[in-house]
Parts: structure tokens; C-alpha cells; sequence
């Protein structure tokens, strides 16, 4: 066993082959661009194809490539499984999937893991469903668990080669010009979708909305669009925005939203011209309301915010409270419309977003960011991956890539969720390392991290109750009582890779 | 806030959101094969759960259901306030302060440490509230319920509050003339917020010390509302200091801006004071 | 105390948790316990269980419980209510069951 820098075991192999987290920066270096393959497309040739078994026949997929996907669809994606399921029916097996996500629609995957379709796994999340069943061990290699800049980094050097990326498109032409803004299904940006067009050896476009030559706005060109074929439907626009975008009324998560607008409003980040993400959830959602108010009330307009766009920040844009939005996803119907009429809305992919190993992501400039933790330990460490059970049933999205790169992160979350304490001894997982985290906002008051003075000297009078994080600890087992620590097996099934690529934790069976 | 006696999850979280006061309710909130358990749960919960600041109120139900019971393990929980429901007469005051004085003694408590707050719902109860309202050392307030009252008035709920402003009015005289709180009635229609301002705007005029809330999103209308105003505050600090003048050259006279100041104005700048760090929109450090 | 008839507690409400008490045949205590905390709190539960019937003076029982994530104040405030019902006891010796609390 290797110990790495936040204190977690990693196994021989996995601790060689990958090297263990040494610090957020100390994996950083120069390297040569990873290239694909190229296949030049005649004048007489057509991409067009009659369905998508033609596809896989004709980009050769065979036994142990590697394909991967997008998740912009989200609960409403038909993709991947109509693929896979063709994969299945075709006999080929032991293939390596790296979609940028997985939603709990993907249960079939399940089945195609069971019957050796599919034999290695690389994704931001395997959610409830899926993740249980990786937690009871059904997989033999270990998933490899990226953040969004994690995957952008390993697709970019290489350690992700993709064979043939399925992307669903929106809206295309015949000649694989696409967009996420138009079509029956729009999903607004393809930002992890654009990446695997640019790295892939091969692409299909696969789309319910064919529109005539040449389509534009362009998200992704012809020239990284090898085939192109037309499904009845990629994905149901209900699914897409599950979830994402209800105002929560809830007193609680409003009590932590206003503590946490209060932190924004009185850091020295505040001020004209700032910028700052959101996530989605309820709470959320509620601190872009307050701080919303306040900035209308202090007349301060911020110069960008990213993410992760809900219509509460396009709504910030039309009110122009914002001048720019940069946008990498949108959860919703109303921020996918926005893409496609706002000038100052603007479209990105996942390297220019968060990779650590592009020239400057957009976060480097991110004054402040709210991100969501299933678990905070008293280091300050997060994990959004397992359950206080031990089960994988989160993603790694962008927490570590944003925690790291903003001028102030914020965490919120209550202090415990039914009997399960939120802040604890230990994590079961780390997903972000607490060095990354400067204030943990609970219902009860904040902790602010110690290695962040400054932040503390300048909230010392701040009208917000305000405990170290072992107190908050303390308020959280004083509730629920402490909890017993979960018995692992011995099977490692999860690989965190931190966005460098070094592996920071493990996780095993249940 | 009113929070209901049967509901595990709502006890807890029940001191979170601001309230300055929260009732449990074994009353019309439980059903009647309930009541046991409604009183045991809030009972450990008393016990368990660090209320702060908020005032703890029970309202039990009547001695001639379970209200014996009720009282004995709401004394033993260490509740601050028990909350009669229906009163009518000063004597109904009068034999549950009688079950809480042998309760307190029987488990040693001083007797006296619990007090007692009185819901009138009813023509008779509004009729007796100047008796009801000095029946007991321990009563420190008294409520309106208004849904049994308009019902035992044979009348309804309306907007503009007319059908209450002879009850409300009575309930207030009583509670000034025996020195105690007077309450409002709660209000139902969580999401008519705007209705909700506009009846908290007319008891605050009448007098009225509080309003009964059953939604925690009612709570902080209701405190901006009775929130001062900055001109008031900024009168109040000067009434204060002007007192704190003359005190200090032993004068009896107390002058502002060439104006008397004489004993309803300190009362009204210490009220707004109060009112102020309630509020948190003053410190201690100020004044 | 000695259970006299099959009584229930409690909801399955979140942060709730039913008990079902009904006679033993067999001369001790048996807990049968459904937690969605199983993990983390199932052992603690039930030695909170077994403590309090203890305590309550009852040695022959079968208690079936449903837990939703309760905290330990709910889990004995419903397994005494439980209890007294399925004893059809009325007298409650706050002094006694506060006694056990400290």
C-alpha cells in the first residue's frame, strides 16, 4: 500500500501505474498533445447511414475498443443504450466505455457488464443504480472515477484513447455539421461532447433531426464527423431537466442558501465585475436568488458566471445582472434556448472549461463557486461519490477541478440528512482533498478552513454563527449519534483519479 | 410557530428557523388513539433536543380528556409554557395552574417555573378574558383562536378581519390590564403572503404582542414587520441618551430637542430598543 | 411490565420508526429490525432497544421495528408508547423513565 497525501491507501499496482495524489499541482507538467486517426472523406462518399448497426459495422468496431459517449441528455438519454444494445445484439464484447457520465436510465448497463459487453468503465458518476451494483462487485476491472477536467486531461494525453465516440446530436446535417440548440430533443451545449469530436479516431453523429446542408450554429464540425444516422429519438426532453431546476421551499435548504449568499456578499470577492458558478438542487438554486437580490440592491453586475446553466442565471443574463454566461451544460430547456438567441451566452467544451493540463481553463478565473458534498470530513476533504453506506451513487463532476481552481469554494449542505451526519470524522471517499475547500456552509453556521486566514480575518465580524469544522462535526454526531464505520470487502471497484491523474482514493465492495 | 405533536422530523428542526416561540401541539393536531404517543415523543424531545432561546409552549388538551396526563409529563419535560386550549373562564385558568402546581411538586421543581399562555375561541371565553386574564401568576399571555371563535360566532374568515375586531380588541384590553402578552390568531393560507403582511400590518396597529405562525415562511414577515424603523431607532438611542444625561447631572427633568420627556416616551424608546435587538438590527454595544 | 396483546407504535414516515409488539412464546427478547441506516446504526439500534425494554422490566416480547432513519430520543419515546399500549398500562413514572435518560 502507498499512502498518499491525504492520508489514503492506494494498492501497489493501481499506485504505480497511475502514481498516488501528491498535492493539487504536483502532477503538472508539459506533454504532447495526444492525435487521432484520420479517415479522409471522398467527394462521392456519403456519411449518411441507414441505422446504427450500419455505423458500428462500418467504423469496424471490434472486441476491446474503447467508446465513449456524452451525457447532456442526462435521465433522458436513449443513446447509449440503443448502441449498446446493438453492440450486444452483434456479438462484439470486452469493449471499454468511457461516457463523460452515467445516468440512472443506463440500468442496462447492468446486463451488457454481466454478459462481458462491456468489461472496463471510465466515468464522472454511475449514480444510484448503476453504482450499487459496481459496489456489489459485478465488474472485474475497477472503474476509473474522472472529474470533468479529469477526463478532459486524460483524453487530451492519451490515457483515454477513444476508438469510436457515439454522440447524440440535437440537430445535424447529413454531412455532420452539429448543434445542441435546435432538433426536437435540444440539450443546449455539447461541451462534453465537442471533446470527444476533436480526440476520437472516429465519430458518429447519431440525431433525430436532420435539417438540410449546411447546419449552423456549428457546436461540432464536419470535420471531426465521420458517420451520421437518423433515429426517431435521441433522448426525451423530460429527462433532461429532471430535477434540476425546482425553487425549493424547504426552510432548511433556504436557511443554508441565505448563509451562503451572505459569505459571497461579504467576501472581498464581491464587487463589480465578479463571477461565480452554481450548482443545481434546491439550495443551490435559492443562493443565486439571494445573492441575485443583493446584487441588485448593492447595483453590482457581475462580469461572467459559468457552469452548469439553470434558467436562474439566464434570467440573470436577461436581466443584465450578467454580462456573459460561459457554458459547458444546461440543465434545462429554458438555459438551451438561451444558448441558441443570447450573444453574450456562450458556448464551451470541457477542456477550455476545466482541464489542468489546457492553457488556462475558465475557472482559473472563477472568483467563487457553490458545490454540494455527500460527506465533509473535519481535514475539510469532500466526497460526492459514496454514501455514508459505502455505495457509489454520485459523480465527481466538476468538484475538484472548480474547489481548486476558484478564488473561494464554497460547500453546502445541511448538517445531517435524516440520521446521516454530513460532517463527519472521516469520509468514506475523497473525491476533492480539503485543501481545495475554503468554507462549509451548514443550516447551523459555517466553518471556515484554517489554512484560509485571510478568509478568516475578514469574516471575523460577519453577522453568521461561525464554528470550527470539529464543532460542526460535534453539533452533527450530538444529533444522530456516531456513526459505525462500513466494512469494505476486499475488492477494489472504484479508482478515484484525482484531475491530475494520480489516484487519490480507492473504493471497494460492499 | 405551531409545529404538531405526532411529527418526528419536525421536532428537531422545529428551533432552526427563527421563531421566537414554538408550540407543540397534542391538542387538535393529534388524533385522539394518538395522544399517548404524541405526548411521549414530545416529551423526549424536550429532553433531548437544546431549544436555545426559543421559548417552548405545549398546548395540551383539556383535564377532562388526557390534560392530566399531558401536564405531568410536559412538567417533567422542563417545557416553559403550557398552553390551554378553549378557554372560557377564569376558572379553567384556575384548575390547571392547580394540576401544574402538584405536578411541579411532585417531581421537585419550584413551583412557579412553569407558565401558562390561554387560548380564548369562543363568544364566553372573549366575554371572560379580563378575568381570564388575571387568574393566574403563572398566565404571561393570551391568544385568539380564531377558526372555533368565528365558527362559535356563526360567522366565517374574511380579509379585512371585521368579523374579529371586537375579540381581538377585548383579548388586547384584558392582556394590557393584567400586564401580559397579547397573541393574534394564526393564519392559514401559507401562500397568500401578501394577505398574511396585510393582517400582521393590522394587529401590529391594534397593539398585538405576536402572531401565531404555522409555516416557518411566515416567520420573517411577521419580524420585519414589527422591525423598527431606522428614523425610530435612531429616536429611541437619543431618548435613551438624553435619560442617561440628565442622569448623570442629577437632573429631574429629562430634555430632547427642547421637548419633555416624560414616561410614555421611555417606555415607547425601550420597546423599540427591545424591538431593535430582537431584531438584530441593533447591538447590545449600541445602547 | 408483561405484554398483554399485539400493539403498534410510530409511523414509516422519514425520520420515524414503527414498532410492532406482540407476545413471545419463548422466554426472551426478540428484535427484528428493518433499518434504512442498517450500516451505520443497526447494532447501536438494537442495543438501544434491548437496553430500554430492560429498563422497562420486560423479559418476554417480540418486537418487529421499521426504522426510516429515527433518532434514538424517537426510537425510545415510540418503543415506550409501543410497550405501554401492548402491557395496557396507563401509569407512566416520568420520575423512573427520566431516571434512565441522564
Amino acid at each position: 500500500m502507498v499512502l498518499n497525501k491525504v492520508g489514503r491507501e492506494i494498492p501497489e499496482q493501481y499506485a504505480e501505474k497511475n502514481g498516488v495524489y501528491l498535492g493539487e499541482f504536483a502532477n503538472i507538467k508539459e506533454y504532447q498533445e495526444s492525435s487521432r486517426k484520420i479517415r479522409p472523406v471522398k467527394p462521392q462518399d456519403k456519411k449518411l447511414l441507414s441505422s446504427i448497426r450500419e455505423a458500428i459495422e462500418k467504423t469496424g468496431l471490434k472486441d476491446g475498443m474503447t467508446i465513449s459517449f456524452h451525457h447532456h441528455f442526462r435521465e433522458g438519454d436513449y443513446v447509449m443504450n440503443m448502441v449498446l444494445d446493438e453492440i450486444a445484439k452483434m456479438g462484439i464484447k470486452n469493449l471499454s466505455i468511457a461516457p463523460s457520465s452515467i445516468a440512472n436510465v443506463h440500468e442496462p448497463l447492468i446486463e451488457h457488464i454481466k454478459n462481458g459487453v462491456v468489461t472496463n468503465i471510465t466515468s464522472s458518476g454511475l449514480r444510484d443504480k448503476v453504482g450499487a451494483a459496481i459496489s456489489a462487485g459485478i465488474l472485474d476491472n475497477p472503474v476509473i472515477i474522472r472529474s470533468h477536467g479529469g477526463r478532459a486531461r486524460a483524453i487530451t494525453s492519451g490515457d483515454i484513447h477513444i476508438d469510436v465516440a457515439f454522440l447524440g446530436a440535437p440537430s445535424s446535417d447529413e454531412y455532420g455539421n452539429i448543434n445542441g440548440t435546435g432538433g426536437k430533443t435540444a440539450c443546449g451545449s455539447l461541451g462534453y461532447a465537442m471533446i470527444d469530436a476533436k480526440y476520437a479516431d472516429q465519430v458518429v453523429a447519431i440525431t433525430d433531426t436532420l435539417v438540410p446542408y449546411p447546419n449552423t450554429p456549428i457546436s461540432i464540425p464536419q470535420t471531426d464527423v465521420d458517420y451520421v444516422v437518423v433515429v426517431d429519438s435521441i433522448g426525451d426532453p423530460n429527462g433532461i431537466a429532471k430535477g434540476a431546476t425546482r425553487y425549493t421551499k424547504n426552510p432548511k435548504e433556504l436557511l443554508i442558501a441565505e448563509y451562503a449568499a451572505k459569505v459571497i456578499t461579504a467576501s472581498p470577492y464581491y464587487k463589480e465585475g465578479f463571477s461565480f458558478q452554481t450548482g443545481t438542487g434546491g439550495a443551490s438554486l435559492a443562493v443565486t436568488r439571494y445573492l441575485k437580490e443583493a446584487m441588485q440592491k448593492d447595483k453590482i453586475k457581475a462580469r461572467f458566471v459559468i457552469g452548469g446553466i439553470t434558467k436562474a442565471m439566464v434570467d440573470l443574463l436577461e436581466e443584465d445582472l450578467v454580462e456573459k454566461i460561459i457554458d459547458v451544460q444546461d440543465f434545462d430547456y429554458p438555459s438551451a434556448l438561451s444558448l441558441g438567441k443570447n450573444a453574450n451566452h456562450y458556448e464551451i467544451d470541457a477542456n477550455f472549461y476545466a482541464s489542468p493540463y489546457s492553457k488556462g481553463s475558465v475557472i482559473n478565473q472563477l472568483d467563487t463557486a457553490i458545490l454540494s458534498a455527500l460527506e465533509i470530513d473535519t481535514d475539510f476533504n469532500v466526497n460526492v461519490i459514496t454514501g455514508s453506506d459505502g455505495v457509489i451513487r454520485g459523480a465527481s463532476g466538476g468538484h475538484s477541478d472548480t474547489s481548486i481552481a476558484c478564488n473561494m469554494s464554497l460547500v453546502i449542505a445541511p448538517l445531517v440528512r435524516g440520521r446521516i451526519p454530513t460532517i463527519v470524522d472521516k469520509v468514506n471517499t475523497v473525491v476533492t482533498p480539503g485543501t481545495s475547500i475554503d468554507v462549509v456552509v451548514t443550516e447551523v453556521g459555517v466553518a471556515i478552513n484554517p489554512n484560509r486566514q485571510d478568509l478568516v480575518e475578514h469574516f471575523k465580524n460577519v453577522d453568521i454563527p461561525q464554528f470550527t469544522i470539529e464543532e460542526l462535526k460535534e453539533k452533527a454526531y450530538s444529533i444522530v449519534g456516531t456513526p459505525e464505520p462500513i466494512h469494505y470487502g476486499d475488492k477494489v471497484v472504484a479508482l478515484i483519479e484525482y484531475r491530475d491523474g494520480t489516484i487519490i482514493d480507492v473504493v471497494r465492495n460492499v | 410557530m405551531f409545529v404538531p405533536g405526532m411529527n418526528a422530523a419536525m421536532l428537531r428542526d422545529a428551533p432552526l428557523y427563527g421563531a421566537d416561540s414554538i408550540m407543540f401541539d397534542l391538542e387538535d393536531a393529534v388524533s385522539l388513539k394518538e395522544k399517548d404517543a404524541a405526548r411521549i415523543l414530545v416529551h423526549f424531545a424536550l429532553r433531548t433536543f437544546d431549544y436555545g432561546d426559543v421559548e417552548t409552549v405545549v398546548r395540551i388538551n383539556g383535564l377532562d380528556s388526557t390534560g392530566c396526563q399531558d401536564i405531568e409529563a410536559m412538567v417533567t419535560a422542563g417545557v416553559n409554557v403550557i398552553r390551554l386550549p378553549k378557554t372560557e373562564t377564569a376558572q379553567d385558568i384556575i384548575d390547571v395552574d392547580k394540576v401544574i402546581t402538584e405536578m411541579e411538586k411532585k417531581h421537585d421543581i419550584p413551583v412557579g417555573t412553569t407558565r401558562m399562555m390561554a387560548a380564548i375561541e369562543s363568544a364566553e371565553g372573549v366575554l371572560n378574558a379580563r378575568e381570564i386574564a388575571k387568574a393566574s401568576d403563572r398566565l404571561i399571555g393570551i391568544a385568539l383562536g380564531a377558526e372555533d371563535y368565528v365558527t362559535n360566532m356563526k360567522t366565517k374568515r374574511y380579509p379585512d378581519g371585521q368579523e374579529l375586531f371586537f375579540a381581538r380588541s377585548y383579548i388586547l384590553h384584558a392582556a394590557r390590564a393584567a400586564g401580559i402578552a397579547a397573541i393574534d390568531t394564526v393564519f392559514s393560507d401559507v401562500n397568500d403572503m401578501e394577505g398574511f403582511a396585510r393582517e400582521v400590518e393590522l394587529i401590529k396597529q391594534l397593539g398585538f404582542d405576536g402572531k401565531s405562525v404555522i409555516n416557518p415562511r411566515q416567520i420573517p414577515v411577521v419580524n420585519k414587520i414589527y422591525a423598527p424603523t431606522e428614523k425610530e431607532i435612531n429616536h429611541a438611542k437619543d431618548v435613551i441618551r438624553a435619560i442617561r444625561e440628565a442622569e448623570a447631572k442629577s437632573s429631574g427633568v429629562i430634555s430632547l430637542n427642547g421637548k419633555m420627556v416624560d414616561k410614555p416616551i421611555v417606555e415607547r424608546a425601550e420597546r423599540v430598543i427591545a424591538l431593535a435587538l430582537a431584531a438584530n438590527l441593533i447591538s447590545k454595544e449600541e445602547i | 411490565m408483561e405484554i398483554k396483546n399485539v400493539a403498534v407504535a410510530g409511523t414509516t414516515e422519514s425520520s420515524d420508526i414503527m414498532f410492532i409488539i406482540s407476545q413471545n412464546e419463548n422466554p426472551n427478547v426478540e428484535i427484528d429490525l428493518q433499518s434504512a441506516v442498517e450500516k451505520q446504526y443497526g447494532d447501536h439500534i438494537r442495543q438501544l432497544i434491548k437496553d430500554t425494554v430492560q429498563q422497562l422490566g420486560v423479559k418476554q416480547v417480540k418486537i418487529k421495528a421499521i426504522d426510516k432513519g429515527a433518532l434514538d430520543c424517537t426510537i425510545k419515546a415510540r418503543l415506550i408508547t409501543a410497550i405501554f399500549r401492548a402491557a395496557e398500562d396507563n401509569n407512566f413514572d416520568w420520575k423512573v423513565i427520566d431516571s434512565w435518560n441522564a
